[in-house]
Parts: C-alpha cells; sequence; structure tokens
C-alpha cells in the first residue's frame, strides 16, 4: 500500500479510485509510516552497500501544483534513509560480449518520499484533470554520484539497479509502468577542469532511451559550448521521437521549497541486533540485521555462482540474468541433460533466445520447454543425430506441434547411421569415386579430405556423423 | 437539573429519574434561546435526538455504555464530524461536510454521548477572542449574569444595554461559552497557545490542556501540529476527568500518540496537601496582569501554604521568549497546514478559472481571513532558504530551552505549578477589537503558552469573580502525563475555591424549579 496510508497501489485503476482521505490532503488527516516501505528501501541500502542510517527524517517540501494535494510533498531532505554506497556494473568493450569490464558508481543516498499523482492536461478543452491514484505511492529516490561518463555506461548502471531491485522484491522497476523512473543529470568539462553547469532531463521511458538521451545531451552540451554559448542549469525533457532533449515547461521555476520537518512523523528509528532493547517487541521494530540475513543472492553473486558452477563464461552469467526466467530454463535443462553446461549454454543462448528475441516473446512464453530441450540435447549427446540435424529437430519443435524429438527425428529420418559396416561401405565407395582426390589427400593436401566429407554426409543424407567419417576416411586412406 | 455535574446527571439517567431525549431536548431549546450568543455554528437537531432515542433504548435494557451514554456534549467546528459540517469558521470550509469523524468525537459517540452541535470558533482557531470567524464573534454568557449585571455601570440611559457584552476569550469560545451556559455538560476544544484554557477562565468553567501525545489528534484541522491538543471543558474537575478517560489513548492513526496504555482514573479526594510542592514562577507576574488577579493567584498559593503544602517561587527563565518563539514556530507550520486549501479537493473553489495558479490565488484570497493570510505569509518568510536557519532553527533551539526550563523546575522536586490564566477578566468586545488579532494573541497567550511549547498538561480552574463580577481563573501546570496527579490537585483546590454558578435568566426560565443547587457547581450529590 502507499507510505504513508492504507491505499492500494495498482497500475491503470479507474481514475481517482485509490484515493484515501490522508491521499486526497482531507483537513485533519495525519500521516502513518508503511512498514513495508521502510524495509525495501533497507533491503535496497543493503543491497547497494549503504550505511542505514538509524535515526532518519522525515520533511516537508512545498510547491503548489495540481497534482499534489497537501501542496507539500512528504521527503527525507535533512537525513535519509541510507547513505553512502556503491553499485557495480558491468560493460563489454567495443561492443564484444567478451570483453567485460566492472565499473562503480557510488550512491549518495537512498530516500523514501511520496509520489504526487497525475495531470493530463487536456488543451482543447482549457482544463487539467487531476487523478490522485498515484498520489501518495511510496517512493525510494536513489542519487547516484556524477561517476559515470556516457550513456552506455548509465544504461548499464540503471540496468544492473533494475536488476538488484526485482531480485529484492523491492520493485518490479518496470519502467513502461512507471515503477521505475530515471532523471539524468548531464553536465561536460574539460578533463583537469571542475563539472560544469548540469541539466536535468526528464521524461526518460526506458534503458535505451536513456543511454539515447544522455548521449545527445552530452553532444548537445559540447556544441552549445564550444560555440561560444553557455549551458542552463535546466530542466529539459527528452523526446523520444525526435530523439533529442528540449527545454521544459518550467513546471517549478527556481523555487524555495521551504523545506520544514514533518511534525505528524516522529524519527524513524531502526534497530540492529545490538541495539534492539529487550523487551522491545519485534513486530513493533525493523531490524536491520535480520533484514540483511535475509537477503536475496544479488545479480553479481548469482553470476559468480552460474560461471563456478557451471563452468560458464562471465558474459554468459550476463546474458542469462538479463533475461527473466532464462537462468531457470537453463538450470532446469542441466538437471534433465547429461550433456555438459559449457555445450548446453551454447544451445540456450545462441539457439532458444535467439527465436524468443525474433518472435518477441518471453522465456515464458516458449513453445519449446526445457524438457523438450534436454530431450533433444540427450539424443544429441548419444550421437543418436548430428548437430545439423538437433538444430532441424529444433526448428520443428519451435513449432510447437506437441511433437517429441523422438517423433520428429523418426519423421524426418534424421537419425545417424549407427552400423559402421555401412558406414564403411560408404566411405570406401567415396574413396573409389574420387581418385584426384585420393591422390591430392595421399600427396600431402590434407584440405580435400573435408570434400571427400561432404561427399560422404551427401550420401548419407547427413546422417552420418563427421567425426567418425574423418576417422574411417582417414583410415582407409592410410592403408 | 442542566447545571449539574455529568456524573451526577448520569446517576439521574440510570435511575431513570430523567430520560436522554428529554435532556438532549432541554438542551436543543436552551441552545435555541442562548442563540445571541452566537456559541453554536451548527446545531444538529436530529441526529442529536437520534442519538438521545437510542440512548434511552438502551437505559431501558439497562445497558447503558458508559457513564457518557445520553450526555449532550458540544464539538469545536475544527473537529471533523461525519455527516454534519465543519467550517473552522472559514469561507473556506463552508459547507464541507466531512466524510469521517476525529478520532476524539468517534470515541464520544461510541460511548454514547449526544453530539448537539459544532462550536463557533476563530477562524481556523487563531485568535484569542474568538471574535474572528466569519459567523461573528462569540459572546461571553456572563455579560448576560446577574453578577455582571449588577456591577457594571450603564454609562447612559440611550446606550444600548446589549453593546458591552464581553468576549468568551480563545479561540475555542463557542465551546467554553456552550459549558458555561449549560446548553451541554461538556464540550471539545482545541489548545495551541491557550485556546482551552483562556475561554475557560473568561467563561469561568473548567478547561483542560493534555499532555500532547496522550489525546489523538486524528481529524483536528491542525494549526500547529506540533502544539496542538484537543482540549477539555467542563463544568467541574470530575467531569474533565471523566471525559479524558474516554479519550485519552494511543490511535494508530495519530503517529505522535504515545504507545503506553492508558489506564482511565478516578479522582479521589484528596485530604492531604502536606506533601504536596506547589511552584510559582515568578515570570509568571507579566507585565499587564490585574492587580486583581495578582492578588487572587497569591491568595491561592496560600490557600496551599495554610493546608500544608510546600509553596516556593521558582523561575522558568526563558518565558519571556515563548511568546516571539510561539510565532516563527506557529505561522511557520501554518503555512504549511494551509497549503492544502487549494480549492481543488474540497473546501471553497473561486469562480476564476484563467489558470491554475490564479485560481489558487483567487480561492485563497477569498476562503481565507486576513489573520489566516497573515500568518501564512509570514510562515513562509521564516521558511524561506535564507532565513530558515535564523528563524525557524533559532526558534526551534529556543523551545527546548523553553521546555527544559520546566524539565529543571519539575525536577527539583516541584510537582504542580501554579500560575494565572489571563492578565485580566473578559473585556468588552468593543475594547478587545481596537487592537489587532496579532496584538492580541501575543498578549493574551503569554501565560499559557509555554505548556504548548513543552508539551505538559495544564488546566484553568474557575477561582473567583472579579470586581466586574466576571469569572477569573487559575492555571495548574503539571508533569508530563501526570495528569492524574494534575487533577487532583485542580480538584482540591476546586472545593476549596467553590467558585458560584452563573446566574443566568434564561437557564432558569427553562429549568424553572429543578434548579436546586445555585451555590456552586463543583459538588457531587453523594459526596455531601
Amino acid at each position: 500500500s502507499k507510505l504513508f496510508s492504507g491505499s492500494q497501489v495498482q497500475f491503470a485503476a479507474p481514475p481517482n479510485s485509490l484515493v484515501s482521505f490522508f491521499d486526497a490532503s482531507l483537513p485533519g488527516t495525519l500521516p502513518v509510516l508503511n512498514r513495508r516501505c521502510v524495509e525495501a528501501a533497507v533491503m535496497t541500502g543493503l543491497a547497494l552497500n549503504c550505511s542505514i542510517n538509524k535515526k532518519s527524517l522525515f520533511d516537508r517540501k512545498h510547491y503548489f501544483y495540481a497534482d499534489l494535494p497537501a501542496g507539500y510533498q512528504i521527503t527525507q531532505q535533512r537525513v535519509p534513509i541510507a547513505v553512502n554506497g556503491s553499485l557495480s556494473y558491468s560493460l563489454c568493450i567495443d561492443n564484444k560480449m567478451s570483453q567485460m569490464v566492472t565499473k562503480t558508481v557510488r550512491i549518495k543516498q537512498i530516500q523514501l518520499e511520496q509520489d504526487s499523482g497525475k495531470s493530463l492536461h487536456d488543451d482543447v478543452r482549457s482544463q487539467t484533470l487531476v487523478d490522485l491514484n498515484r498520489a501518495g505511492v511510496g517512493l525510494m529516490e536513489v542519487v547516484m554520484e556524477p561517476d559515470m561518463c556516457c550513456g552506455e555506461e548509465a544504461a548499464a548502471a540503471v540496468r544492473e539497479l533494475q536488476l538488484i531491485l526485482q531480485t529484492l522484491g523491492s520493485s518490479q522497476a518496470v519502467m513502461a509502468e512507471g515503477q521505475l523512473r530515471v532523471d539524468a543529470n548531464v553536465s561536460v568539462h574539460h578533463p583537469g577542469e571542475p563539472y560544469g553547469v548540469r541539466t536535468e532531463v526528464k521524461n526518460i521511458n526506458s534503458i535505451r532511451f536513456l543511454a539515447k538521451a544522455v548521449d545527445y545531451e552530452i553532444e548537445r552540451q559540447i556544441e552549445e559550448l564550444e560555440s561560444g554559448g553557455t549551458i542552463l542549469n535546466e530542466t529539459r525533457a527528452f523526446d523520444s521521437k525526435l530523439g533529442c532533449t528540449v527545454p521544459m515547461r518550467d513546471k517549478e521555476g527556481k523555487q524555495d521549497y521551504r523545506f520544514m520537518p514533518e511534525p505528524n512523523l516522529p524519527p524513524l528509528i531502526l534497530y540492529n541486533a545490538r541495539s534492539l532493547p529487550a523487551n522491545m517487541n519485534h513486530q513493533q521494530v525493523v531490524n536491520i540485521d535480520w533484514i540483511h540475513e535475509r537477503l536475496p543472492d544479488l545479480p553479481s553473486v548469482k553470476r559468480a555462482k552460474l560461471v563456478e558452477q557451471y563452468g560458464i563464461l562471465p558474459e554468459h552469467s550476463f546474458t542469462l540474468l538479463n533475461e527473466a526466467g532464462l537462468t531457470e530454463f537453463f538450470e532446469d535443462v542441466i538437471k534433465q541433460t547429461q550433456m555438459k553446461p559449457k555445450k548446453v549454454i551454447g544451445w540456450i543462448l545462441n539457439d532458444l533466445l535467439s527465436y524468443l528475441k525474433q518472435h518477441s516473446l518471453t522465456v515464458k512464453e516458449s513453445p519449446v520447454s526445457s524438457f523438450l530441450l534436454a530431450d533433444l540435447l540427450n539424443r544429441l549427446e548419444k550421437k543418436e543425430i548430428s548437430s545439423t540435424a538437433a538444430k532441424q529437430v529444433f526448428a520443428e519443435l519451435w513449432k510447437g506441434e506437441g511433437k517429441t524429438p523422438l517423433e520428429i527425428v523418426k519423421e524426418k529420418k534424421l537419425q545417424l547411421i549407427q552400423d559402421q559396416e555401412d558406414l564403411e561401405r560408404i566411405c570406401q565407395a567415396v574413396i573409389d569415386g574420387q581418385e584426384n582426390e585420393v591422390m591430392a589427400i595421399k600427396s600431402g593436401n590434407r584440405k580435400v579430405l573435408n570434400k571427400l566429407i561432404g561427399l560422404v554426409q551427401r550420401e548419407t543424407q547427413g546422417r552420418s556423423n563427421p567425426v567418425l567419417v574423418k576417422q574411417l576416411l582417414e583410415k582407409k586412406l592410410s592403408e | 437539573l442542566l447545571g449539574r455535574a455529568s456524573l451526577l446527571v448520569s446517576a439521574a439517567l440510570k435511575e431513570g429519574r430523567v430520560a436522554p431525549t428529554e435532556l438532549c431536548q432541554r438542551c436543543l431549546s436552551l441552545i435555541k434561546s442562548t442563540k445571541f450568543l452566537n456559541a453554536y455554528i451548527t446545531v444538529a437537531e436530529e441526529t442529536a435526538l437520534k442519538q438521545a432515542e437510542e440512548s434511552e433504548k438502551r437505559y431501558k435494557r439497562g445497558q447503558p455504555l458508559g457513564v457518557l451514554d445520553g450526555i449532550p456534549i458540544a464539538v469545536k467546528d475544527n473537529f471533523n464530524t461525519a455527516g454534519i459540517e465543519t467550517t473552522c469558521a472559514s469561507n473556506m470550509l463552508k459547507g464541507y461536510i466531512s466524510p469521517y469523524n476525529a478520532t476524539v468525537v468517534q470515541k464520544l459517540l461510541d460511548q454514547g454521548a449526544v453530539l448537539l452541535g459544532k462550536t463557533n470558533l476563530d477562524e481556523f482557531a487563531m485568535g484569542s477572542g474568538s471574535t474572528d470567524g466569519v459567523f461573528g464573534p462569540v459572546r461571553n454568557p456572563w455579560s448576560y449574569s446577574r453578577q455582571y449585571k449588577e456591577k457594571s455601570v450603564p454609562k447612559s440611559h440611550s446606550e444600548d444595554k446589549d453593546s458591552n457584552w464581553v468576549i468568551t476569550g480563545g479561540s475555542s469560545g463557542g465551546s467554553a461559552a456552550a459549558v458555561s451556559s449549560f446548553t451541554c455538560f461538556a464540550a471539545l476544544g482545541s489548545d495551541t497557545g491557550g485556546s482551552t484554557r483562556n475561554p475557560a477562565a473568561h467563561c469561568g468553567v473548567v478547561g483542560l490542556k493534555p499532555t500532547y501525545g496522550l489525546i489523538s489528534r486524528h481529524g483536528l484541522i491542525p494549526l500547529v501540529n506540533s502544539m496542538d491538543v484537543p482540549g477539555i471543558l467542563t463544568r467541574c474537575v470530575d467531569d474533565a476527568a471523566v471525559v479524558l478517560g474516554s479519550l485519552a489513548g494511543h490511535d494508530p492513526k495519530d503517529s505522535t500518540t504515545i504507545q503506553d496504555n492508558f489506564k482511565p482514573f478516578e479522582l479521589s479526594d484528596l485530604t492531604d496537601v502536606s506533601k504536596l510542592s506547589i511552584g510559582i514562577p515568578k515570570e509568571y507576574h507579566a507585565p499587564g496582569l490585574s492587580s486583581e488577579i495578582l492578588a487572587l493567584w497569591s491568595k491561592a498559593a496560600d490557600l496551599f501554604k495554610n493546608a500544608g503544602a510546600k509553596v516556593i517561587e521558582v523561575s522558568l527563565p526563558h518565558t519571556r521568549y515563548s511568546i516571539v518563539c510561539y510565532h516563527v514556530l506557529c505561522t511557520a507550520e501554518v503555512a504549511s497546514n494551509m497549503a492544502r486549501f487549494d480549492g481543488l479537493e474540497y473546501g471553497h473553489r473561486s469562480d476564476m478559472n484563467k489558470s491554475t495558479e490564479s485560481m489558487y490565488a483567487a480561492t485563497r484570497r477569498e476562503g481565507f481571513n486576513d489573520v489566516v493570510r497573515g500568518r501564512i505569509l509570514s510562515g513562509n518568510y521564516f521558511l524561506l532558504k535564507q532565513n530558515y536557519e535564523n528563524y525557524f532553527i533559532k526558534a526551534q533551539k529556543v523551545r527546548r530551552l523553553i521546555a527544559n526550563d520546566f524539565v529543571k523546575v519539575f525536577g527539583s522536586g516541584v510537582d504542580i505549578l501554579l500560575t494565572p490564566t489571563t492578565l485580566s477578566d473578559a473585556i468588552p468586545y468593543m475594547e478587545f477589537i481596537k487592537e489587532d488579532n496579532r496584538t492580541r494573541s501575543a498578549q493574551d497567550d503569554i501565560l499559557t503558552q509555554a505548556a504548548n511549547m513543552a508539551g505538559l498538561p495544564a488546566i484553568n480552574v474557575p477561582t473567583a469573580l472579579s470586581e466586574r463580577g466576571l469569572p477569573v481563573g487559575l492555571q495548574f501546570i503539571g508533569r508530563s502525563f501526570q495528569e492524574k496527579q494534575l487533577l487532583t490537585v485542580a480538584k482540591w483546590f476546586e472545593k476549596q475555591v467553590k467558585f458560584p454558578m452563573i446566574q443566568l435568566d434564561e437557564v432558569k426560565r427553562h429549568d424553572h424549579g429543578v434548579f436546586q443547587h445555585q451555590k456552586s457547581a463543583s459538588f457531587l450529590e453523594h459526596r455531601t
């Protein structure tokens, strides 16, 4: 529910259907702090290596706007709940997945505050429609220090933050639904000089747009300065259609927010195991240590575990975590197959994932289940089919017609020839029919062997194991 | 009957000697005949009678909800009452019908109390006269008492005898007048700088300001969140204790209420005051204190001394800074609390619709009186970034010093402080309005404010009549959450002084014959 009231929080509910008396700022109503929000903030603070302030305070930030019913927002300006943390994230150098570098951005603070409602401007009828469903929803504002240098870094950092929040469960962090909102503060300066004037860029609706917006703004500022202009400390909006930032209609102006302590909320006191008084009912308090003990594995830990456990590459672990449900799918397949994880990962990332992307499907929506894929991979392992054949089977499975790999193999006659004698006979036949090539091979041109292997493949309609064929040919040619 | 303490009438209800509906009717008709007092903004006749009927049914079944069942009460119009208009005596909330009951209102209703109506006040509780609301000023019932009329010398024959009526004090003047004129047995007020105790003193009733955090403020439209408390106005100390018992306790909807379990208490009769230590703060001999009240204060101190109590002079050295400190903190909070009145969600909305900003500006200009607007402007000034440190922070520091004064004094063995409540008796309205609200508030709050700064409990006990035949009260200030001790001492004092009952012709007419005990309001039949 909301930060200071019991109203539900729900995306796209009918306008003004989730508004309590307090949210509507009816006179005489008072805020009551929501414990879950506090716990979420503590979890997030711990996950970002912050110091959790055992005492934090609430303040009123005043400004007049139609979607702020009380005429002030309750926030934490003087002492926020968590400070001085860090977030590590990884980037690929030069777009090559194989070269990843780890960077860190410092977290200045995390503060709890109220969201405002939404106003929709109807210019046609000269009116503003106000929906207070969102008014009072709890927000965690995570403030990062200006340690990032470009759109890519910003995007990677925010992506990692998103994964962390989703892992913790403290937010679903879906940007499209406004659950994660990003404002980018951008400035430029020459190396060695102090930071330049910054602009704030709002209205960024996806991680991709974040990178674009940041890069555009950097360009714009450089151009402006190099042509002798100055940068205004202003708020700009990102226009996703045009791919640029524009000055925003001055919503608040240079305002004095007249911060004042929120008198209706006592200081927020958090405890740890040491400071917790003996007689305190643990239902009534938030214990930092208790929360710390119950933190789930963060993405970075999960990735490291995947690499260690399965011997996959670090960049593989990134891709696995980046796709909702993919890690689980991968691990399910591992459980059901003898194929080594190092080989399975190829199928997951190159085959399954690319098919999903092509058809814009999520892992959950995959027509190929982990069971089916594992079955297919087992047959490949047992050399019942060649890897080319396996790809064909996979394509068939993708149609989602309910056939098993075995059925598809039989139907398309993809089984590898198991009879060695049969294979030897075919090899011999090919050798007999390719005198020139045989002579070339015998005189040292090993590459020509591939042609012979190819011919055998053709003869067997792809149902021969190329490794075995090569062995047999070599044996025969050396006789 | 109407003049009696509620506990007594409660016995009468229980024994069937009087019915709740009859009691309610009498109060309602007395309200009508005392309409000139302008104590009530809204009289909720229909709902009150219904509540009385329900109460009657319960009594007939022998299952009353408690001592307050069937007892007519009034509530200051800055408390939210579901279905009944809540205006705060302001244009901003004229016609505003709240969808919920304030916690204290709900508690009284849950006890079976009969809500007669909402009482008049200074607009948004800003003022010390109950003269600055949009429904006009409240008149002190004592203006029409035989005691006052006998003492007042008409200036000329042609003078309208109505024109020298005196104020009730404020800002809970309506509630004080309602209790004082017998239209109800108890009333809720609010107290931020003295708004319950001040009118209680001028109207000759008991006015209790509880410790901050003891009673829920949920539903009380705030003036200064860090100082406001619901106040209790009754005709005797015992009644105040009963009402306190039904209201006090933690409210999850108000995060500033303490968690400890509150145990309602019955006041015992103090017989031995020798173990008591009464402090007389010398700084409360404030400039402008009338010689009459000074004498009364001194007499009261002697009363305790002669009864064996230890009476010592103490010092609260930061008292003289409390006015300015209060002014800064109060206006700052007011500016903040009033920000929600923008005409969008509820209340008055101006017809001006050129832009949102112009609508806000017009709405707030039309909705608020000068007093409110003045405080908002001051408050915003003090909260500006460049001023915050010098004004707001400084005032908070001074506030702590003021609070510490009390801590030191109470820590040195003093149990209760005895001070005057007001500088003089009630002055005529015509004289009162010669100065502006701000000046008046600054003058009148000096003796009551500090208790709000420190969050301490305090009570006005009517003590004697002035030379002009008007009530004068004295104030007791106690330790945090020690209401029991405070009220016990207050009750003892009340018994000693035997404050006279108001002699109002209107009331007499109503209660003809039934009105027996004229002498004192502080008796309880089963005790004599």
